[in-house]
Formats: C-alpha cells, sequence, structure tokens
C-alpha cells in the first residue's frame, strides 16, 4: 500500500483488526472493517472516482452519505452488477469489485470530456434544442453519439440472484433518523407506552452526535446516543433499525422504507434477503432527518479533492480517514471550523477562508488559539489541478463583494467547503406539508401539515443541541400521549456545545478576473451557475420550468445539495426572494432503491398466486400443456409421441366428435343462491325468464350491464325452490360474485338471498362426445340416462361409492355432454374412476384449445366475442332477451345505437381456399387493395380448424352480417401482409339445429 | 396506499378493497318508465368534483360488504365511512 491517509486521533467505528480486501477499477486495495467504500478509497489516497453526467469532468467525493452526487459507481460483476452505486453508502466487504462508471476508455483519460471543451455546445437545454433540429440529424447523429457517451452506469442483463422481501408494519411512532432530535423523540415516545419503530439510513446510530464535541448529561454525545440505543433496543415496545432508509411517505401515514439487511455481510446465510422493504403505516411520523451541507459557488468547484467541510470532518471522526493533509476550510459560517480542529487533532493545519469580516463564535475562538491562519472577507475565485485539487486562487473581496481586491494563489490537497444547512424536508414535503421559507436560516422549513407528521431538530430548522434535544423530547411526550394517553414524561438531560455566529449569506464567489470557470451548483446533472442564467436569458421564470430546462435537482440526487443554492441563485437573478420563486416539488424516493426491493418475492412463479384444480398431478401425469386462464393452469392440450399442437387439437377434438372426450371445468366460476327472493333475482340480473323454471333443470342465461353489453353467459340449474347453483365464464367469475353483491346491498336490499363463490367446492368434468350416455350409464347404473327422464339441461344428484355427485346435462361442445361435479377432495378419485370406465368407449382427456374448435365451429360465443362491445343482438342472442320483463341494461337495448340493423353481427368465415388459416383479429374488408384508409367491416374473433370438415374456420363480427351470408370479402392482417379471400357463412357450421345434444 | 375503515372490520388497507363509483347515483326502479336523457345520465354521466365525493366501496377481500365513504379526491382524505343503512 502507498501512502495512506488515515487519522491519528481517535475515531468512532473502524475495527482497525479486520483488514478488508477489495478492488477499484482492478486495483487491489485495504481498508478496515466499519469503512465504506468512500472512505476507504480515500483513506489510500483515491479521489478520482467518476466522470460527470453531460461534460465528463473529472469527479471525486463531495459527500459522505446519501448526499454524494459525484461518487456513484458499479459494483460486483455478472448478475450481481450494479449501476450507479454511492460510494458513500456502501461498506465494503472481502473482496468487493468496484469500478467508475460513465468513462471510456479509463476514468483518467475519458474521452468524452471533450464535452467539456465543447461546452458551449452542450448548454442547459441542450437535448431540448437537439430534438427540434432536423430528425434525421437527431436519429442519425446525434442520438447514437449521446447513448455512447451519456448514461450512467450498466444495467445488468441477467436475472437478479438475490433474494428480498417485503415486511408490513404498524406503529404508534416512526422516528426517522437517530440524531439528538430522533433519539429524544424516540426515548420520550416509548418511556410513554407508544409502539415505536426508529429508523436510522447509516450503519452507526446517533447522527450528528457521532461527529461534534458535546457533551448530554455528564457524557459525550457519542455515549448518550450508545446507551440510549442500547436502552431503546431492550424495550419490547421498541424497533430499531439501522441501515434503513424511510424514503416516501404517502397517504394516510403509510411511509416505506429500504432496509439493507445483508449487503454488508461477506457470506450472507442461505435465504438471508439481500435487502427488505418495509411498509410501515404508523399513528405519527417524527421526521428528525436532520439537515444536509451546502456546498459553495466557485471556479472549478467541482474538481476531486474539493469536499463538503462536514463529510470532511465526518470522514476523520467516523471513519479515521483524512481527506487530505494539505487542507484549506472555506466557509461561510462555523460550523467548517470543526473540521479545521479535528485535522489540528491530526497535526495538520488549515488554512482557513471565511467570507464573513469576523466572527465571535466559539469554534472559531478556539481555531485561533490553535494558532491557525484565518483569512476574513475571502473568498476562492478558482481552483486549479484537474484530477485532484493542487492550489486554490483566493481573494480578498471588495466592498460590494462582487469582485477581488487582488489573488493570490495557495497549495493545498483539498478543500473543505461550507455554504451553510439546509434542512432535509423531504419527507414533511412528500407528505403534503406546505414549507415555508425561513429568512434567518436561508431555508425552507416544515410549516403547515396535512398528515400525521411533526418535524423535530434540525430538519425542523432547530440548529442547536439544546433545541433539538428540547424539541425532540417535547414531540416525542406530546404524539405518545395523545395514542397511549399515558403521562410518563422523561426529563431532559442537561446539554453543552460550543456557540455559534450566524452565517453569511453569500455562498456564489465572483469571477476572478478575465476568468469564466464553471461555478456548480447541482454536481450530479452538471448544471452550472451559467446555465441558470441562460435559462433565465432564454425566457424560463417558474422554478418548475427552470428545473425542468436545465435539470437542476432532478433524478436520483433530488437536489439534495443544490437545491436550496439553485433556487437562491434564481432569485437574485429575477430580483425576487426565495419565498416568492416557491421551491419545487420533493418526489419520492429520496434516495434510489432497486428495483428487486420494490418487486420483492413476487417473481417467477410467485409474481401471482397459481390456482390448480383437484386433478392438476393427473394433467401432469399424462403429458399436458397447461395454459394460464387467469389464476388458473388449465391443461391446454395433451400432446402424444411426437405430435405438434395443431396435431393433438385435432384428435382432442374429433374424438370428442366420434367418441367420448373428458374436460376439467373445475374453474369455471360457481355461485350458490339461496333465498326465498333468488328466483326474482336470477330474472333481474338475466336477459330471460326465471321464475318458472322447474326443480332440477338447467337454463342458459345472459347478463348484461347497465349499458347493454353482454357481461357474462352460463348455466344456471334450481335445485330446490329456492336454491340455485350458477356457473359463470373462468374470466369473469369474481366479476360476477361482486355485480350481484353490489345489486343485493346496495340496489335491491328488499330481496332476500344470500350468494357464495363454490368455485373451489366442486371439481367438474365435462364428458361430451356420442359415446358419453353410454358411459355415464356404466359409471351410474342406477340412474335413468333416457332423454325422457334425463332430458338436455336436466340435473340428476345421485352418489358414486358413497360420494355425492351432482350430472347436469349441459354441453359447451355442441355434443351430447354430461358434467359430473363432486366435492373437490373427491375430484381426482372420480376422474380416474370415469377415465378406467371410459377406457372401453376411447375416451381421451381434451383442453382449451380442443374446447376452443368444438364451440367455434358450433357457432358458441366466448370470450373473444363477449369483449365489452356487443349487445345480445350482435351475438345472435336476441332470442335470449325477455320482452316481458325489465332487468339489468334492457333499457339501453332501445338505443338507435343498438338497434341499428348495420351492426356488426356474428358470422362464419371459411378461406376460400380451403387451406390458409385466418389470424384471430384480422380485419374484414370488402377490397383487400382499396387505398388507405380501408373502410373495415368488421373482425375476426376466434379460429380453429374445424375437424367436422377437415378446413379451417373462424367465426367474428361483420356489418349487416346476416346480410352478407354467401358473399365472398378478404380477411386482412397489414401488419404481417396477409389477406385472405374468406367466404361469409353461418356461424352455426356445425349441427346447425342444435340437435347432437338433444338426442 | 389509502388505510380505509370498514364498517364492519374496521382499519384495513387499500389494497383489500375495490372502488365502486359515485355514491349518489340512485339506480331508476326496474319497470318504471325512463326517458332517454335520464338513463343516459344514470349509465353515463359523472360529475368530476375535486373535494368532498360521497362514494361506494367494496370490501373485497375481507367481509364481501358494499359501503359508503366520503373521500376527498384532492387530498385522498377520507372523512368517515359509514353502511349502507347509515348515515354518512
Ligand atoms: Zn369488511
Amino acid at each position: 500500500m502507498s501512502e495512506t491517509f488515515r487519522t491519528i486521533s481517535e475515531n468512532n467505528t473502524l475495527d482497525k483488526s479486520k483488514v478488508i480486501n477489495f478492488t477499484f477499477n482492478g486495483d487491489s486495495f485495504q481498508g478496515y472493517e466499519g469503512d465504506t467504500l468512500a472512505s476507504a478509497l480515500i483513506a489510500n489516497g483515491v479521489h478520482l472516482v467518476g466522470r460527470s453526467f453531460k461534460y465528463h469532468r473529472p469527479r471525486g467525493f463531495l459527500g459522505v452519505g446519501v448526499e454524494e452526487p459525484n461518487a456513484m459507481v458499479q459494483l460486483h460483476e455478472g448478475d450481481k452488477s450494479e449501476p450507479n452505486i454511492m460510494a458513500t453508502e456502501v461498506e465494503i466487504t472481502e473482496g468487493l469489485k468496484a469500478k467508475s462508471q460513465n468513462c471510456w476508455p479509463s476514468v483518467k483519460f475519458d474521452i468524452g470530456e471533450i464535452n467539456n471543451v465543447l461546452k458551449r455546445f452542450f448548454p442547459a437545454g441542450f437535448y431540448y434544442k437537439t430534438f427540434m433540429w432536423p430528425k434525421s440529424f437527431w436519429m442519425k447523429v446525434y442520438e447514437p453519439i449521446i447513448r455512447r457517451a451519456a448514461g450512467m452506469g450498466v444495467a445488468p442483463i441477467k436475472p437478479d440472484p438475490d433474494r428480498y422481501e417485503h415486511n408490513y408494519e404498524h406503529c404508534d411512532v416512526l422516528v426517522v433518523g437517530s440524531g439528538p432530535s430522533g433519539l429524544a423523540s424516540a426515548l420520550a415516545a416509548a418511556n410513554n407506552g407508544a409502539r415505536v419503530i426508529l429508523a436510522e439510513d447509516k450503519a452507526h446510530f446517533g447522527g450528528s452526535l457521532l461527529t461534534d464535541n458535546v457533551t448530554i448529561g455528564n457524557k459525550s454525545g457519542k455515549e448518550w446516543a450508545d446507551e440510549t440505543i442500547s436502552y431503546l433496543k431492550s424495550l419490547p415496545n421498541v424497533i430499531v433499525k439501522n441501515r434503513s432508509q424511510v424514503f416516501g411517505y404517502y397517504d394516510h401515514n403509510m411511509t416505506v422504507m429500504f432496509e439493507r439487511v445483508s449487503d454488508h455481510i461477506h457470506n450472507p446465510e442461505k435465504y438471508m434477503p439481500r435487502q427488505r422493504l418495509h411498509y410501515i403505516r404508523a399513528g405519527e411520523v417524527i421526521i428528525s432527518t436532520g439537515s444536509i451541507e451546502r456546498p459553495l459557488s466557485f471556479g472549478n468547484n467541482d474538481r476531486p479533492g474539493i469536499f463538503l467541510a462536514s463529510a470532511a470532518n465526518e470522514y476523520m471522526k467516523v471513519y479515521g480517514t483524512l481527506v487530505g493533509k494539505k487542507p484549506i476550510i472555506f466557509t461561510n459560517n462555523d460550523s467548517a471550523y470543526k473540521a479545521a480542529i479535528e485535522f489540528h487533532k491530526n497535526n495538520i493545519k488549515s488554512l482557513i477562508i471565511d467570507t464573513r469580516p469576523s466572527s465571535d463564535g466559539e469554534l472559531v475562538k478556539e481555531a485561533q488559539s490553535l494558532g491557525l491562519d484565518i483569512k476574513f472577507n475571502s473568498g476562492i475565485a478558482d481552483v486549479k489541478g484537474r484530477l485532484k485539487v493542487t492550489s486554490a486562487i483566493i481573494g480578498k473581496f471588495n466592498s460590494d463583494k462582487e469582485s477581488y481586491t487582488s489573488l493570490e494563489e495557495f497549495d493545498c490537497d483539498c478543500i473543505c467547503m461550507s455554504g451553510g444547512w439546509t434542512p432535509t424536508v423531504h419527507l414533511s414535503s412528500q407528505a403534503g406539508n406546505k414549507l415555508k421559507f425561513d429568512e434567518s436560516l436561508d431555508a425552507f422549513v416544515p410549516n403547515n401539515k396535512r398528515q400525521k407528521e411533526t418535524a423535530v431538530g434540525a430538519a425542523n430548522g432547530s440548529f442547536t443541541l439544546n433545541q433539538s434535544l428540547a424539541e425532540g423530547f417535547q414531540v416525542g411526550f406530546d404524539l405518545s400521549n395523545s395514542i397511549t394517553s399515558n403521562n410518563k414524561n422523561t426529563s431532559v438531560p442537561t446539554s453543552n456545545e460550543p456557540s455559534f455566529q450566524a452565517h453569511d449569506k453569500f455562498w456564489c464567489m465572483p469571477l476572478p478576473q478575465g476568468k469564466n470557470p464553471s461555478r456548480f451548483i447541482d454536481f450530479q446533472n452538471d448544471v452550472a451557475v451559467s446555465d441558470i442564467e441562460l435559462a433565465f436569458r432564454e425566457g424560463f421564470r417558474s422554478i418548475e420550468h427552470v428545473k425542468r430546462y436545465t435539470t437542476l435537482g432532478m433524478a436520483g440526487d433530488q437536489g439534495k445539495t443544490s437545491n436550496l443554492n439553485g433556487l437562491q441563485h434564481v432569485s437574485n437573478i429575477q430580483k425576487k426572494i426565495v419565498p416568492e420563486v416557491g421551491h419545487t416539488t420533493f418526489r419520492p424516493p429520496y434516495t434510489p432503491v432497486t428495483i428487486g426491493t420494490i418487486v420483492g418475492r413476487e417473481v417467477g412463479n410467485h409474481f401471482q398466486p397459481t390456482r390448480k384444480t383437484p386433478t392438476h398431478e393427473w394433467h401432469i401425469e399424462n403429458n399436458v400443456v397447461f395454459t394460464n386462464a387467469g389464476l388458473w393452469l388449465r391443461p391446454r392440450y395433451y400432446p402424444r409421441g411426437s405430435e405438434t399442437m395443431s396435431d393433438a387439437v385435432n384428435r382432442e377434438a374429433l374424438n370428442v366428435r366420434k367418441n367420448v372426450g373428458i374436460c376439467d371445468v373445475t374453474s369455471l366460476g360457481k355461485i350458490d343462491i339461496k333465498g326465498p327472493d333468488a328466483a326474482e333475482l336470477l330474472n333481474r340480473v338475466y336477459t330471460n325468464a326465471w321464475m318458472k323454471l322447474p326443480i332440477g333443470k338447467a337454463r342458459y342465461g345472459v347478463m348484461l350491464r347497465e349499458d347493454g353489453m353482454v357481461f357474462d353467459d352460463g348455466t344456471t340449474t334450481r335445485l330446490s325452490e329456492n336454491h340455485f347453483h350458477m356457473t359463470t365464464t373462468t374470466a369473469q367469475a369474481a366479476n360476477v360474485l361482486s355485480h350481484l353483491e353490489f345489486y343485493l346491498q346496495v340496489v335491491w336490499p328488499e330481496l332476500k338471498v344470500n350468494v357464495l363463490s363454490t368455485t373451489e367446492q366442486w371439481s367438474g368434468a365435462a364428458i361430451a362426445g356420442p359415446k358419453s350416455r353410454d358411459l355415464m350409464q356404466k359409471l351410474f347404473p342406477k340412474v335413468d340416462f333416457s332423454t325422457e327422464n334425463f332430458p338436455f339441461m336436466g340435473l340428476v344428484e345421485t352418489e358414486f361409492e358413497g360420494i355425492h355427485a351432482k350430472l347436469y346435462r349441459i354441453s359447451f361442445s355442441g355434443e351430447l355432454a354430461y358434467e359430473v361435479n363432486v366435492e373437490s377432495n373427491h375430484g381426482l378419485f372420480m376422474w380416474n374412476e370415469i377415465m378406467k370406465a371410459g377406457e372401453e368407449f376411447g375416451i381421451q382427456p381434451y383442453g382449451t384449445e380442443a374446447l376452443a374448435t368444438l364451440r367455434i365451429e358450433m357457432g358458441h360465443v366466448s370470450g373473444p366475442e363477449l369483449d365489452g362491445r356487443a349487445v345480445p343482438y350482435d351475438l345472435g342472442l336476441q332470442g335470449m332477451v325477455s320482452q316481458k320483463k325489465d332487468f339489468i341494461g334492457k333499457r339501453s337495448l332501445e338505443k338507435d345505437a343498438f338497434v341499428n340493423p348495420l351492426r356488426q353481427t356474428l358470422v362464419g368465415l371459411v378461406p376460400v381456399d380451403k387451406k390458409t388459416k385466418i389470424p384471430e383479429g384480422a380485419h374484414l374488408v370488402e377490397n383487400d387493395k382499396a387505398s388507405l384508409p380501408n373502410p373495415k367491416l368488421g373482425h375476426v374473433s376466434s379460429s380453429c380448424w374445424s375437424v367436422e370438415y377437415n378446413n379451417p374456420f373462424s367465426i367474428g363480427v361483420l356489418k349487416d352480417g346476416k346480410n352478407k351470408i354467401g358473399q365472398q370479402l378478404f380477411a386482412v392482417y397489414p401488419l404481417k401482409d396477409i389477406s385472405i379471400p374468406v367466404e361469409v357463412v353461418s356461424s352455426h357450421y356445425v349441427d346447425p339445429k342444435g340437435e347432437r345434444v338433444r338426442v | 396506499m389509502l388505510e380505509i375503515k370498514c364498517p364492519y372490520c374496521g382499519k384495513r388497507s387499500q389494497n383489500e378493497f375495490a372502488y365502486g363509483g359515485d355514491a349518489t347515483v340512485k339506480r331508476p326502479n326496474l319497470g318504471d318508465e325512463v326517458s332517454t336523457k335520464e338513463w343516459d345520465n344514470f349509465v353515463y354521466f359523472r360529475d368530476n368534483p375535486r373535494g368532498k365525493h360521497t362514494e361506494y366501496w367494496h370490501h373485497v377481500a375481507g367481509c364481501r360488504q358494499w359501503f359508503k365513504a366520503s373521500r376527498d379526491t384532492a387530498t385522498h382524505e377520507i372523512f368517515n365511512t359509514a353502511s349502507l343503512e347509515e348515515e354518512l
């Protein structure tokens, strides 16, 4: 290892006995347990980590946590590869591989940096302007170049091998952030009996208490934080989470938290999730998210080696890492002096540049007493050093602060800057809080809340420790009291911290005379002071427009360090005050969240539940190919030997026409309807009459929506006077139940009827074909299957070896058919018995494809025809519409459009060559060569190979269809350049009189 | 995600419920003579207010009861919920 940059002063968290090896851009480095990738790289003297988004400028680290805008890296390799990760948020693990992104061929020599030289061609709004150039120029020249040059990391192309989980939590009080105010709130609320969740983004609890030299009670800030955390962890009513970011605040106090469960563990246990998403519904949310330091604007302020002063201090105190050995501290307030004092403890003298004329703050006095060189009323005009800062050009301000009296160059290897502090109001704003501008702080703070949230401490603009603690304890007590009604107060400990003097509201340094270096505001989006000025010159006034035009404060960064500086610059240019300009909307997520975490366990087969019928295993043993029908897996076909799908489907369908087939119909919706008004309900929801249906008989029914469109169809059987068994299509089963419940509960509460889904209670097998009666007779010898005693649409209840069985004589295939229904747990047994008994009749199972063939040949409508655009007339169902009674949707059928004889109605279609299959979705036109737009007369809804006639057959809807039978049209499919001459025939292609079902 | 108080089950997450539309619309009685305009108003036309809205919700993944809710369409605040028999 070459020169290292570690502190000799005490640090809080590193375990120097545990060395960790990792690589960055292929070079090997060592760090310690407790290091982040950022602190370990800095400790190894590595500052150049990436290239900026637009200009490809060399960039290093600015911050130490979620505020980091520059240091985004690509982590891991292969299927674990992950782009755009903030190096400040990664805890190093043994063997970690990280590399720079957005640069080529290397981070030190990046061809894209030519964008920086050409930057007058890449100004604010570049993308918008380019779009306005000739289209061909954009597509051929600019778009490919930009795609290669811009963008950030590379998304992995393999499936994510890691495991992610979701968790739902409820609590009385959620505390976001474990700094002094957060700890105080959690402590007060927990002591008062509230169920508390305390969430901390970092690995370590304590927030500013880890870096500030303060005392609480008779302890150091850190000791108090450690003790409070262990006490909270010991309480049964408190959940304490580190590495957990509350990134979103949604309606009704729903917050979402992202937990890094095992990212920091070298070899996590099997099944340990990588990350977890917590949905937390909190009674009250206490937002103690602290504040983020603002950068200062000066020439080339984005060079590697230029840090936020607070970050430099935290690297020293928490990570034992020196950001440099020859620092310049540049500040407009007292807080940056903490870094100078910490450097001094490591025998490093800082040069301090302060924009203010003077300060009486205790930290300033301490620095003076340490003999540090402080230049007041001065600023940095520009810096030198391209890949790493080497010197700063420093000048004393003239009285108007718009220029310098003289400039002088000072060597340095890092600059630690502070432009004041911005309360982290993202969550408050997401919660709907109307923020107000606080003049003394120069920042927005929460004001009028819409939800149950309360900001405390620095997030609320309370920057002193005393204030933070007092607020935290008070709010923690008050809110818990409002929930638990307990009155157990926690006493506020005394605290001590250095006094502060006000900051200077001056953050944008004048340019050195005759020079024009970029002064960056938004590092992540490469937005400089000049870009905002350009947007103003081009007429953008609204802050929302300026944001989108310049990309200020957009994307993953959400303006954490840039927001206030940007607003202030817009205000300065417009000669307005910040509150008049307003602020842009803060949106979730506060920090980037992995897609894997959002998806959780809902991947692959867990994407949605799978519904299996009781005979599922039998189908698998018989070489089934399944299809998804809603959540159900239904047999599609059962190929034998080398059969293709169409071979298998034709064989299955033909066997039903010739012998007997068996089909699993368990997934059909079934609804049990009971009560004295059951028949009256059916009479109102179906288009046909139901009052006089005899017991033991089924009837086909069609339901409409109120707008007259066909909603669903099925058979319903009267089991007894007041008891019916309704069937629905598989697809609409849930909707039909909700529909019935709506009318029963909301519209006609006077009807005495109960409805209940029994879909999963019954296992159904359709037995169809000319030999079905013989098979049924063999299975149920006691039942008389003659048409006189068991006619079409009849029901017989019987038993099979002690099992209750309902036998319906109903048919979807158009053949003589029965349906055997037994309780689900007997479904597999019954199915096996049917197969055994059916062997001598040539029984074969058939799937949904053969079922479709059979029903299409018969002209029976199904899902593709019931598409929500058809009234009964369109589907030839007008005979099902009662003229004698009212029912749901009847009044709509009188509307002019629905009685128009030119409506598209159901027809059959046969290709003229009797060979070419007609694709579903094809349009029907009179002349396939007509100029566009070619008038569309209808479309093809369902297609099959007719096993009866051995040629393709389709059904579809056609304008004035009934009068076009016998005509020739074209089925066209322009996407694939298909045009097929077709003849219009009756939709009842097979058995037009419907005799087979009645034999 | 909203938190909705089912009058029968208590507070539950929004993903247990289905929205059921404007609860102030009354279906014309069966068998009544209904003008085309009246029928069209019932089937097609709905107000789209910004602010307080009285609406139906269905506790589909719960007790399967329909009920009424008064909700602010802009802020999603739910002022109260009531069973169909109760006044909102
Ligand atoms: Zn309920």
